[in-house]
């Protein structure tokens, strides 16, 4: 579904993209997958090329860095010369209440969950509008969508993404440029085992399917939104949450 | 060969004539160099020279001087 398209997924070393990054690798993508630490985004690498027949190419470094951004798609740039898919999938997650929100906290998730998507944005919409055509696909939260107590720097990172999102599915839309989210609800993943059992049950129970989702079934929609069976979607929040209420 | 080339691509892009297209020619100076045409010519000028130009440097490419300059960063010389 994704044969000749080549894929930037950020973040693509755990959970959410790192099943993106299998799913699309099974689908036939070129992969540029990301991440902060070289050991892991080899590692994957390793496995991708093991596991399927196709170009993987590693790209380390810290997206909400705008210098090793820009550095990251320089290189990118001489190897591929396009881009056709992005995922802005790479955030933090930090629980505060308001009363006890820190400075680090405030900054490190804005730094992540926003300002980043800007930086691999100014570059990414460049590649893509040279083929006048591409995919975006931006990973807010449910959270960012309906908010969420003792989580409202995630939340307000996240709504910010939605922002982003629907201006962009306008100012790129000429270029024919769609410009897409997914808001997962609870989703199975290292972000999520880190909670007490009593949270977890309470997060279950709000869930009107009685299970978290996973990483996998995120995935599926990024592959619906990446590939042309979405050619007609822009400017959409996708939820994939089970009938999650928050 | 890179002075033919340049005024091409700022031709081709912004739909104006080669004749009015001068170091001294500048961004937002005539019509037809807007920011939406600005995006275009950079789209182009990355093209033609095989190049990925900087955020900042898309800022301040002001004029067709300044672009000449931009570009001789990455060793194209006019």
């Amino acid at each position: 579904m994704l044969k000749n398209k080549i894929a930037l997924i950020t973040g693509s070393t755990r959970g959410i993209g790192r099943a993106i990054a299998f799913n699309f690798a099974q689908n036939g993508a070129t992969l540029i997958i990301n991440g902060k630490s070289v050991d892991k985004v080899k590692q994957l690498s390793k496995e991708l090329k093991n596991k399927f027949e196709i170009d993987v190419h590693e790209a380390v470094f810290d997206v909400s860095n705008y210098d090793e951004v820009k550095n990251g798609f320089k290189a990118i740039y001489k190897i591929t010369k396009k881009l056709d898919i992005v995922i802005n999938n790479a955030g933090i997650l930090e629980s505060s209440l308001i009363g006890m929100l820190s400075k680090d906290n405030l900054k490190n998730t804005y730094a992540t969950n926003v300002d980043a998507i800007y930086y691999i944005l100014q570059y990414a919409s460049r590649l893509l509008a040279r083929n006048n055509s591409g995919s975006i696909i931006n990973l807010t939260s449910i959270m960012g969508t309906n908010g969420c107590e003792g989580q409202s720097v995630y939340s307000g990172s996240k709504a910010a993404v939605v922002g982003i999102t629907k201006s962009l599915a306008k100012e790129l839309a000429d270029k024919n440029i769609r410009v897409n989210a997914i808001a997962p609800g609870f989703i199975d993943t290292d972000m999520t085992k880190n909670l007490d059992a009593k949270s977890f049950d309470m997060r279950i129970n709000s869930i009107k399917m009685g299970r978290a989702g996973t990483a996998e079934e995120v995935a599926n929609t990024a592959l619906f939104l990446a590939s042309d069976l979405s050619e007609y979607v822009t400017g959409q929040i996708i939820g994939v949450d089970g009938g999650m209420l928050l | 060969m890179n002075n033919k080339k340049i005024v091409e691509i700022f031709s081709k892009s912004l739909g104006i004539s080669e004749e009015i297209i001068c170091d001294s020619l500048e961004y937002n100076s005539i019509p037809e160099w807007d920011s939406i045409a600005h995006m275009t010519l950079i789209s182009e000028l990355e093209d033609g020279f095989d190049i990925m130009l900087d955020t900042d440097d898309i800022i301040e490419m002001s004029s067709v001087s300044k672009a000449k300059d931009i570009l001789g960063k990455h060793n194209i010389s006019f």
